[in-house]
């Protein structure tokens, strides 16, 4: 370690160092904003009635959606990975789908299937629905990776196969369990579309409400700054909940799969309720989307903007993927190969800043650029950099697992038979490294796809991503006119949800970072 | 190894090649028109009118001209805040608003030009402010929307003001996020004063359902989810003219009588001092509060009412002058003090 610390490369510190600074500018804009407004102006905007009602909203949607998310999650991969249901991969299959509907279109779905839905419960159905696979994904790669021995050692010492599950799979399990519950805990602080759409109001609606009243008044952003709390709250109470115990398995040689079981007389049960979840996440807001492009027919193809959004939006996502890709790659590359304190500070700031919601971001860039550098307000580079902050983990974090499956000897071996440096590392570890970069982009790629919130605030003049022009029709109960915008984000969507599907069969690492 | 950061170096320049490209591939194309000589190149317009009925304008306008017009999409207040903060930075030549409030606060802060006095010429005094720094575009009326079903004409309110009734709890809708709904408090604020406003504005915040948007409020009433909604007009018009999917089981209710809730708000349009191509800005003005321009208010989809250029309403509409809206000046309508107000009441 302290022979590679010695060399630890300058170049690539400052670079990683220059990504981690620019992650710390919603958080310092937070800071300075509320320090500008004062303290008495502040508690008159953060203690009043209205943000203690969402306040209320917004903890009653997290405390009831993510337990209901962990139960129904980790029963649909017990049962997809576990049991002997015929079917079972068609299910696991299914079970993914809704990641590629964003929850604003899933909202949209719904809506149109039963108009009078509204409040928290239906916030708690629309987004249940939409998030559940992100506790059922990596528990799905857990249960895959479990080694069989322990189970059956607590059966042989005489546990019931429930007690089994109960003390010895679901401790396993935590892991997955908790960081998914965290990353939809973020996600339900930070979505807008979906809980305008059935007049749910939390922190997020509320900031949007006020900056369409206000710009980025004082209001927006003493919300925003509660919001952050929220949000940091959520951060320190998983890493609280995760505790120092290990969790690997240790020994040589790999795991065999482990048995599943028979249902027997459960089985209609296991049936119905992965057929009503199916039902209810994909084939509702499939349903709609459906019905509402036959009613449209050809014409509403004919959309002016359609072909605009639709270039746009993979134009977006492509610059968004490469560039993240690109400065995700010294942040990984310290973590795995000069592991320390710089890497990790570097790290867990652009953890942080990934996990604020988008529209605080957002925010901070547009007063950040319109005060400070004019020239890259409103431009397409402003756009990017917010989605590099917003999705850059689940860059580094691909990248971190494939860098780590490439011995450093490779590289010196190379070398050492007489490679420059350069061509030693782009023809061993860069080469190694590619499919997990190519992963690592997919998910920044699906992520801006389906990002609302704050390409609403940022957007260049003249820009129409689908995300937008969908939102738009939206607003004018063209529903109709929503639908073609609606399935070409799904069919964006599906390849990369299909790719994250596949890799959660060998790998936790692409799942962990949605 | 790491000492010569060469890989590191082209990351980063090909890096910014790609940012470079992602500027470029956004940025409007060069605008140009001689002063004082035909319009030109191409104008940014931050609209919050309908973007429809604006693109309709742009699309009309760009065939009369040649000049180019890019949309920035929003809400009145949203941009019109954003047109203060950006102050001589923004890239904007023209704004176009729903209500005047939001005219009123860019004017304020001394970010309009005159308006070229030809194009005044075309609007009556009631439409526009004495400063002549911007002009009314449109108007839109207030409207109670109502479903017969569940509220029998005996039972309409003669007020705006009695829906702060207890008797209204649960009972009526609006969309106070919305810059319409806040165009309707401003006029309330200017008519009854600050005290009168707070009032009523507490006891909306116990009696009313809020949605998001004015079409979201006009289908929850026809859908009997609530009996009654304050709107604008031409929602409902621009439904009826459709499918009226979303209006076939409601009817409009007009306060007149001078009433708040006969409120008729002036739809603004104004020349950015900071313009970067002011000839065609002021010509895209000219356009819409000309002949062609209102007629697109005649015979569109938007059925807002034309103000300027004696073209008349659409002949579904009931005429302006029927409406016996309370009689205000526009550029006295003030938005901050709205959404302040709105924000004390918990409805923001």
């Amino acid at each position: 370690m302290t022979r590679l610390r010695n060399r630890t490369p300058g170049a690539i510190i400052a670079m990683a160092t220059g990504v981690s600074l620019l992650g710390l500018v919603p958080l310092g804009y937070v800071v300075v904003t509320a320090i500008a407004t004062g303290a008495p102006a502040l508690s008159a905007l953060v203690f009043r009635p209205r943000v203690a009602e969402l306040l209320a909203n917004t903890a009653a949607l997290v405390l009831i959606t993510v337990p209901l998310c962990a139960l129904v999650g980790v029963a649909a991969a017990w049962l997809v990975e576990r049991t002997r249901l015929a079917g079972g991969r068609a299910f696991a299959i299914l079970l993914v789908v809704p990641l590629a509907i964003p929850a604003f279109v899933n909202s949209y779905g719904w809506v149109s299937a039963v108009p009078s839905l509204n409040g928290l419960w239906s916030g708690v159905l629309v987004a249940g629905l939409s998030y559940f696979p992100l506790v059922y994904l990596p528990t799905v790669a857990a249960l895959r990776r479990l080694d069989p021995a322990v189970e059956e050692s607590a059966r042989s010492l005489g546990l019931s196969p429930f007690g089994v599950f109960l003390r010895v799979v679901l401790p396993q399990l935590r892991l997955p369990i908790l960081g998914g519950s965290l990353i939809i805990g973020l996600h339900l602080l930070s979505e807008y579309g979906a809980f305008a759409m059935i007049r749910f109001d939390t922190f997020t609606t509320a900031i949007v409400d006020q900056f369409r009243s206000t710009f980025n008044g004082p209001a927006a952003n003493a919300l925003a700054g509660v919001l952050v709390l929220c949000c940091l709250f959520l951060l320190v109470g998983e890493s609280g909940a995760r505790g120092g115990a290990r969790y690997a398995r240790i020994g040589s040689g790999s795991a065999r799969p482990a048995g599943r079981s028979r249902l027997g007389l459960w089985s209609p049960v296991a049936y119905l309720f992965l057929g009503v979840l199916v039902a209810l996440s994909v084939a509702v807001p499939f349903a709609s989307v459906a019905r509402w492009l036959v009613s449209g027919g050809f014409a509403a193809w004919s959309d002016r903007y359609l072909l605009t959004a639709l270039g746009q939006t993979i134009g977006y996502g492509l610059v968004g993927a490469v560039v993240t890709c690109l400065l995700a790659f010294p942040i990984a590359f310290l973590a795995v190969r000069f592991p320390g304190r710089v890497a990790r500070v570097l790290e867990s700031i652009n953890y942080v800043t990934s996990s604020l919601p988008g529209l605080v971001t957002a925010l901070a860039f547009v007063t950040v650029a319109i005060r400070l550098v004019p020239a890259l307000y409103q431009t397409a580079s402003l756009v990017i950099v917010v989605y590099l902050l917003m999705f850059l983990p689940r860059a580094i974090v691909n990248l971190r697992s494939g860098l780590a499956q490439v011995p450093p000897g490779l590289e010196e071996a190379a070398r050492s038979l007489g490679r420059h440096p350069l061509v030693a590392f782009s023809t061993v570890t860069l080469k190694f490294v590619m499919p997990s970069a190519l992963a690592g982009s997919s998910l920044v790629f699906l992520g801006i796809v389906t990002e609302l919130t704050s390409t609403l605030l940022l957007a260049p003049n003249g820009t129409r991503t689908l995300a937008i022009q969908f939102w738009s029709r939206v607003n004018d109960v063209d529903y109709v006119g929503a639908a073609p915008y609606a399935s070409l984000m799904i069919l964006l969507s599906l390849p990369v949800t299909y790719l994250l599907f596949a890799r959660s069969r060998s790998e936790r690492a692409a799942v962990n970072s949605l | 190894m790491f000492t010569t950061p060469k890989w590191a170096s082209a990351a980063a320049l090909s890096l910014s090649a790609v940012l470079a490209l992602a500027g470029c591939s956004a940025a409007a194309p060069g605008t140009s028109s001689t002063p004082g000589g035909k319009p030109g190149g191409a104008i940014t317009v931050y609209n919050a009118q309908h973007e429809e009925l604006t693109q309709a304008w742009a699309d009309e306008f760009t065939k009369q001209t040649g000049v180019t017009v890019t949309l920035r999409n929003g809400d009145d207040s949203e941009l019109g805040n954003q047109l203060v903060q950006e102050g001589s930075a923004s890239p904007a030549d023209v704004f176009l608003t729903e209500n005047s409030p939001a005219m009123s606060l860019v004017d304020s802060a001394g970010l309009f030009a005159p308006v070229d006095a030809s194009t005044l010429a075309q609007v009556p005094k009631a439409y526009r402010p004495s400063t002549g720094r911007w002009t009314g575009i449109a108007a839109r009326s207030t409207v109670f929307v109502y479903n017969p079903s569940l509220l029998s004409e005996a039972q309409l309110p003669a007020s705006l003001l009695d829906l702060a009734d207890a008797k209204w709890k649960g009972r009526w809708a609006a969309s106070p996020s919305g810059a319409d709904f806040q165009a309707i408090v401003s006029a309330l604020l200017a008519q009854k004063g600050e005290k009168a406003t707070t009032a009523w504005l507490a006891s909306m915040k116990q009696n009313t359902t809020t949605y998001k948007g004015n079409s979201t409020v006009m289908k929850a009433v026809n859908a009997g989810e609530i009996p009654a909604g304050v709107i604008y007009h031409y929602y409902w018009f621009a439904d009826q003219a459709g499918t009226g999917e979303n209006s076939k089981n409601t009817q409009l209710y007009y306060f007149k009588n001078s009433d708040p809730g006969a409120f008729v708000s002036t739809s603004g349009g104004g020349v950015l001092k900071t313009a970067k191509n002011p000839v065609a800005a002021q010509a895209f003005l000219k356009f819409i509060t000309g002949k062609s321009g209102q007629a697109i208010l005649q015979t569109g989809s938007s059925f807002e009412y034309p103000v300027a250029s004696e073209v008349a309403a659409n002949k579904a509409l009931v005429p302006l002058v029927d409406l016996k809206a309370p009689v205000l000046d526009p550029s006295k309508l003030d938005s901050r003090k709205v959404t302040d107000l709105m924000t004390a009441a918990g409805l923001l």
